[in-house]
């Protein structure tokens, strides 16, 4: 790293990108092992990955206080693994093992962590928009600062509970961050194919909700958007939708081909081209904050941190069959 | 022991509890400054304020959804759909988030909430207003469901529907609520899954709930009348039921009759049938039959509608056959 004079902020603002970072490309690399898992057929079921979207959720995570709430869809294993859950919790959860955040009971829809306030993915699309207005209902009727994050896909908002969620949280005042992660498709709908609207943000204006347009592609801007975002709902418990535009690199989930008939090639090398990772890689070789060689150290520890999660649930037992009987109600 | 309605033992249940323990609230339409569709809530918004007794829009879906997510949150929601007609559009939150929340969170996320109101039908409100819920909520495992049919019934199982920490449906019986009642006025706390025996017999079981248990002791008169000893045995819980209750009273009477709102195919009193055939075959001196309701979206035409509806002349033809006497 060199090492040129600077200021206690820069410093500090150098050490916030290098930690974003590292948390994208821990994202890359432990997705890329989830699908060789996957190939492998260790991972069953769905499995989404999230390449290409992680700077969405580090950018927004980032702005987040550990008692900040975060509630998913299904594409939610970057954010679970930047709200602390260990590499090796969400890696056995998607293998199905009983070291699972899930006991292995979820799989890779459905991770969990209430300690660490992350309160799952959720499987039925849009169906975990309002669940994100309740936890924020009950932060604001405990007297509680705390605000809660949603993400969900852009195809999420042609759903009926998106809309009524947000007139309730805009009536309410819920301080609920509504995080549109717009990757232009749902499976293999685009989304203008199936939406009237297609300017995501436009629909705040419906529920007099704040609202902010925001390259997805780019962490920086999500996390300075966020940071606003967050800043109305825990000063003034005010709801705002983000619309946050982005791209998925691979199939929609594990079985679907990489780009499929519904894009191009080109089309997603494009995409490509705009890597969040590299712009900022390149963006802090640029500043002087970290040169190729400290880059490639990086990659090497994130490397052998996933490889050891992969161990990890590999290794880890597989539920106890009485498991199958636990957990359906509470005594 | 006071005399009450069903309605006011219903609002007596919520109010206590609600004094009880600040984290109960109230959500759903209506419920607040109209004082509930049904008046259940009534007095409640005064008492209790509108952080704890909320209006909302009508969007049952989303806002069964809000109770989910306020239950995930540590509160304890008590959610009011103006009948369980409309609680349809929020079967989702029912189904997918409420009923599978502990089991996909690897036991990590409780759910203590309460989804209640309206069900059955009541008069010439046809097809989409007149429609018995129980058999499509009490097939989900990770709920639980109750039906009362009095009022003491309704106070106390209400107020274990709002102590317990798992999602628990609670059908009220839609032409119940005028119904009057004898309530004990100290703590009065009905166990979720114990069926009572409403009136003892020996020649016939009844099984019922909710709506239909009036119908069965009607029906008991009758056959009172004509010499014939009919127990009716009231479900209260139909998840979990209350098996070893109706076991016994099988094992006792060696006919049952099972009477239900709903349709017959797939309904829950085809459970019912399964059990005792299943625990109580070598006891039984006759073929279960069941009363339902006519295989029939209900019609609105007053006579076609009381053919349609479970009666007492239907139960005691029924128990007329069992008792091989027709
Ligand atoms: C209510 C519902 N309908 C259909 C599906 C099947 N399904 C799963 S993901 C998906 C596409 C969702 O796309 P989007 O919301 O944009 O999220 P993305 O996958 O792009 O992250 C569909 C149709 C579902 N899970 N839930
Ligand atoms: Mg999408």
């Amino acid at each position: 790293m060199t090492a040129t004079a600077r200021s206690p902020k820069d410093t500090t603002q150098a050490e916030l990108h290098l930690k974003m970072l590292r948390q994208m490309l821990l994202i890359r690399r432990f997705e890329e092992k989830a699908a060789e898992a996957y190939a492998l057929g260790k991972i069953g079921g769905f499995c989404h990955l999230y390449i290409g979207q992680e700077a969405v959720g580090v950018g927004a995570l980032t702005a987040l206080r550990e008692d900040d709430y975060v509630i998913c869809s299904y594409r939610e294993h970057g954010q679970a693994l930047i709200k602390g859950i260990s590499p090796n919790a969400v890696m056995a959860e998607l293998f199905g093992k009983a070291t699972g955040c899930s006991k292995g009971k979820g799989g890779s829809m459905h991770l969990f962590d209430v300690n660490r306030r992350f309160m799952g993915g959720h499987g039925i699309v849009g169906g975990h928009v309002p669940l994100a207005a309740g936890l924020g209902f009950a932060i604001k009727y405990k007297g509680g600062d705390q605000v809660c994050v949603c993400f969900f896909g852009e195809a999420a908002v042609n759903i009926g509970a998106f809309h009524e969620t947000l007139n309730m949280a805009s009536v309410w005042k819920l301080p609920v961050i509504f995080l549109c992660e717009n990757n232009r498709y749902g499976m293999g709908t685009a989304f203008e194919r199936v939406a009237a609207v297609t300017d995501i943000v436009e629909h705040a204006c419906s529920y007099d909700m704040a609202a902010e347009l925001v390259d997805g592609m780019n962490v920086l801007t999500v996390y300075d958007a966020t940071r606003r975002a967050i800043e109305r709902a825990r000063k003034h418990s005010h709801p705002t939708l983000l619309e946050v535009r982005t791209y998925r690199y691979m199939g929609h989930s594990m079985s679907d081909p990489l780009h499929g008939v519904y894009r191009t090639k080109d089309e997603v090398e494009e995409q490509k081209a705009r890597d969040p990772i590299t712009h900022l890689a390149g963006k802090l070789k640029e500043e002087g904050v970290i040169d190729q060689a400290a880059l490639d150290a990086m990659d090497t520890e994130i490397h052998a941190e996933v490889e050891e999660a992969v161990k990890f649930a590999d290794e880890s037992p597989d539920p106890e069959p009485d498991e199958l009987f636990t957990d359906v109600l509470v005594d | 022991m006071a005399t009450l309605t069903y309605r006011d033992a219903l609002n007596q249940a919520l109010r206590e509890e609600m004094q009880r323990d600040p984290n109960v609230f109230l959500m759903g339409e209506e419920v607040g400054v109209y004082q509930g569709a049904y008046k259940v809530s009534r007095g409640l918004l005064e008492e209790f304020g509108p952080q704890r007794v909320v209006d909302t829009p009508i969007a049952e879906l989303g806002f069964a959804g809000i109770g989910v997510g306020a239950a995930m949150g540590g509160l304890r929601p008590v959610i009011e759909f103006m009948t369980w007609n409309f609680a349809v559009l929020a079967l989702d939150q029912i189904v997918n988030s409420a009923a599978k929340m502990l089991y996909m969170s690897g036991g990590q996320i409780p759910m203590p909430i309460v989804f209640r109101g309206p069900n059955g039908a009541a008069l010439q409100l046809s097809s989409q207003h007149s429609q018995a819920w129980e058999s499509w909520l009490s097939h989900i495992p990770g709920l639980k469901v109750v039906a009362p049919a009095t009022p003491a019934d309704a106070k106390g199982l209400l107020k274990s529907a709002i102590r317990d920490n798992n999602p628990v449906i609670v059908l009220e019986g839609e032409m119940l609520y005028n119904l009057k009642g004898d309530v004990p006025d100290s703590e009065h706390i009905v166990p979720i899954g114990r069926a009572d025996i409403k009136r003892e017999g020996s020649d016939v079981t009844l099984v019922c709930h909710s709506k239909t248990l009036s119908v069965a002791v009607k029906a008991a008169e009758q056959l009172a009348e004509q010499n014939v000893s009919a127990e009716v045995l009231d479900l209260r819980s139909l998840r979990p039921l209350d098996e070893a209750a109706i076991l016994e009273s099988v094992t006792k009477t060696n006919r049952a009759v099972v009477v239900e709102e709903g349709w017959p195919h797939s309904g829950i009193g085809a459970q019912i049938v399964d059990l005792i055939q299943r625990d109580a075959f070598d006891e039984l001196d006759a073929p279960v039959l069941r009363v339902t309701q006519a295989d029939v979206p209900m019609p609105y035409n007053k006579v076609l509608e009381r053919a349609a509806k479970a009666s007492p002349e239907k139960v005691v033809a029924a128990a007329r056959r069992v008792l091989y006497l027709e």
